[in-house]
């Protein structure tokens, strides 16, 4: 069973499909479970305190906008403990500020720098597509193997 | 600041969404009601939410999917169902995180379409979709068209 980090880490399809297939989807509803259920000094809505944009700084450099740090505090350690990810290209959803932008140009290029399988697709926009979407999902997460 | 004690420590919470001409989300929470053993389930407009034990939670969510499995979608979620800090009956509007999952909504046919087709046909024989990454460079057919465009 492989952690397959999910791009954009919201996705309900790509979560969906991960899990369908055997394997754990790394999406940031995990990273807040995490957050949100460990004691600490209350910081809503999300418990990002401001130790996460220090944890962030293994990731970004302390010019780099705390909004950026706070949160590759939470993709970052899943991008380190993933073992293959998922990305779609042309996901409009993910768009956003400087923080959630930049953010997200980050995490695609530490997937892209780390040696790991990696499969980039584009939304299906017909029915056709939607067949190779999910074919294609299919071969790639059957071709990781141990699926549970 | 104020001390934070967290609540439902040790649960997860899971949606089910679903997408389909023939269930409601109110045969899935009936559905869910039938086999949940002590799991917390709200039903929504587009589904579940469903909130326990992580082996209750996904034992019901391995039952439900049963009821239309090609048409029901699940994700995690990191808040708990009615949490303050994100459910709308606090805050009004939409719930964060809700328009990304109305995007996907419309997406999400083509995705059952290709999961009712890939149990009539071997994945393995369905061709490749486009690469995002290939650079489509111009074609001299193209060129010429747009060099001709321009010089008349």
């Amino acid at each position: 069973m492989a952690k397959v980090f999910i791009y954009p880490a919201t996705s309900l399809i790509l979560s969906d499909l991960v899990s369908r297939h055997g394997h754990t989807p790394l999406s940031s509803a995990v990273a807040i479970r995490e957050r949100i259920q460990t004691a600490g000094l209350e910081s809503p809505p999300l418990q990002i305190t401001p130790e996460e944009p220090k944890k962030g700084l293994k990731w970004a450099a302390v010019e780099v906008p705390a909004g950026v740090r706070g949160r590759m505090a939470l993709y970052g350690p899943m991008i380190g403990e993933c073992e293959a990810a998922i990305i779609i290209n042309d996901a409009d959803l993910a768009f956003g500020c400087m923080g959630c932008a930049r953010t997200n140009e980050l995490i695609k290029f530490l997937l892209r720098q780390k040696d790991i399988p990696k499969l980039d697709l584009n939304y299906p926009k017909n029915e056709d597509e939607g067949v190779k979407f999910v074919a294609a999902i299919k071969r790639f997460l059957d071709g990781l193997g141990g699926a549970k | 600041m104020t001390e934070y004690t967290p609540v439902h420590v040790g649960t997860v919470t899971k949606y089910i969404v679903v997408e389909s001409f023939e269930i409601t989300p109110a045969d899935l929470a009936i559905r869910g009601y039938e086999v949940s053993n002590g799991a917390m389930i709200k039903e929504t407009c587009f589904g579940l939410v469903v909130s326990g034990k992580p082996d209750e939670v996904d034992r019901i969510v391995e039952e439900v999917r049963k009821v239309d499995p090609d048409h029901i979608f699940v994700k995690d979620r990191g808040f708990p169902p009615g949490d303050p800090r994100r459910c709308r009956a606090n805050l009004g509007g939409a719930r964060p995180g809700y328009h990304g999952m109305e995007f996907e909504m419309t997406v999400i046919p083509y995705v059952s379409h290709g999961l009712e087709e890939l149990k009539k046909q071997n994945a393995a024989t369905v061709p490749a979709p486009a690469n995002p990454l290939a650079h489509e460079s111009l074609d001299i057919t193209s060129l010429q068209k747009l060099i001709d465009a321009q010089e008349s």
